[in-house]
């Protein structure tokens, strides 16, 4: 019973801390945003602006909550929920220090990709709920996109995999003690980078948001959402976006290892400091490039990507295999 | 096992989450439905019938050979954390079952499915 309670709180102070990540994420995001394009940002709501995402979510929480007429309400009510769960669920399994997380699965990783693509049926709901047709396009450009890059994203997440010989978070950090795996030559950068482009894609962000593209589709699956329902589909897409984040800098930036992360409260500033740096690459890229076409984005998947991931996952066992069960 | 009730506790709270809030913003908003409002959004124009109509999809063979690449995920995965231990053979028989699925892919590049059209 006592085990229960102590989960149960773990859960719900991961459950507020990712919340609150996620609200300040999207301030920091358009704090950066703008400094790129040479203007301020929010500024108004509190000093510089800090309290702007709060007043945001007040906002959101008063607006009027409209269900098109033509919809099919079970469907558009369900689906903010159902897109909501395995966004943040995927947070369950990252630990943000040594022995700092809700649940150290020995098979964290494999969790982690099993559910996050699960996030496509809740976002398909939507967009098949919502009976619009930019909407309904954009659900089907989502499951286009997903079932392109969800295995060069496999595939490159494996890599690490095959260097620590573990699925668990905290053995793969543990096997990056001596060398962060993005320092081992070729595979190390390439692996990281594949990792990069795909979880870009994975989380449909520029250049890859054929599926939200304003200009064409509007704002694509959630179109026809207000008020509360948009809040939680903005949470769950920043959560996931931070969340894949974190595993970029889990898997491939050694997660909470740097100088003096034995203490386990500068482990977790370490492991914040990075996924932060996954994060703004990610924004960076964001703001530099614009939009590719949907065909070009399945040839980056199907001819370039996949192979590609699929090889160094082989050179990389190649590597490892040569070398034995010694540890790297 | 208790590690995947921690899992599952905080999946029901992220539900609650979900419920709570909408819940709280129903007691909150405002209600002021009329028929203009509870229109489709198609830019301003009024709608014209439903989005729910059979049009093809465009990657139905893709969808076809990410399935092949999944089953090959599926034997990738406990292969990754064995490959360690269980030396170069492990290795080349994985590499000659990597090799045989890429014939297929190669295939399908010839064939053109993974085309857009």
């Amino acid at each position: 019973m006592e085990h229960l309670a102590l989960d149960a709180l773990a859960a719900f102070i991961l459950l507020n801390a990712v919340i609150g990540m996620v609200t300040y994420v999207t301030l920091l995001e358009r704090k950066f945003a703008a400094r790129m394009q040479s203007r301020i940002g929010p500024y108004r709501v509190g000093p510089h602006g800090l309290l702007q995402p709060i007043a945001d979510a007040l906002k959101l929480m008063m607006k009027e909550d409209i269900v098109p007429r033509a919809a099919d309400r079970w469907v558009y009510n369900l689906a903010p929920i159902v897109f909501l769960i395995p966004c943040v669920l995927i947070f369950a399994t990252i630990p943000f220090a040594p022995r700092l997380g809700l649940a150290d699965l020995n098979i964290g990783v494999l969790f982690f990709l099993a559910v996050s693509s699960l996030e496509i049926v809740g976002l398909f709901m939507g967009g098949w709920g919502s009976n619009n047709k930019y909407a309904l396009l954009s659900a089907m450009r989502a499951v286009n996109q997903i079932i392109s890059y969800d295995l060069p994203f496999v595939f490159a997440a494996l890599i690490p995999v095959v260097l620590a010989g573990s699925l668990q978070m905290s053995a793969i950090v543990a096997a990056q003690q001596g060398l962060w795996f993005v320092a081992y030559p070729v595979i190390g950068q390439l692996g990281f980078v594949a990792f990069l482009v795909a979880t870009l894609a994975a989380e449909n962000r520029v250049p890859f948001d054929i599926l939200e593209a304003e200009s064409e589709l509007v704002a694509g699956f959630r179109v026809e959402y207000s008020g509360m329902k948009f809040a939680i589909i903005q949470l769950g897409e920043y959560a996931h976006m931070i969340a894949s984040s974190f595993l970029g800098a889990l898997l491939f930036l050694g997660g909470w290892l740097g100088p003096g992360s034995d203490i386990p409260a500068i482990g977790v500033l370490w492991f914040l400091l990075k996924a932060m740096l996954v994060f703004l690459v990610v924004t960076w890229v964001r703001w530099s490039f614009v939009r590719i076409r949907v065909d070009q984005i399945l040839a980056v998947s199907w001819k370039l990507l996949l192979p590609a991931t699929l090889g160094l996952l082989l050179v990389t066992a190649f590597w490892v295999a040569l070398r034995g069960g010694a540890g790297a | 096992m208790s590690e995947y009730l921690a899992v599952a506790i905080f999946a029901a709270f992220i539900v609650a989450f979900g419920v709570v809030s909408i819940g709280v913003a129903w007691l909150l908003r405002p209600a002021r439905p009329d028929a203009v409002k509870l229109e489709n959004y198609e830019c301003g124009a009024e709608p014209i019938g439903s989005a729910w109509v059979q049009f093809p999809v465009g990657f139905y063979l893709v969808a076809l050979v990410f399935i092949v690449f999944d089953a090959l995920a599926v034997f990738v995965i406990p292969w990754a954390l064995v490959v360690r231990t269980a030396g170069l053979g492990a290795f080349w028989v994985m590499a000659a079952f990597i090799a045989i699925v890429m014939l297929g892919w190669v295939y399908a590049y010839r064939e053109g499915v993974l085309e857009w059209k």
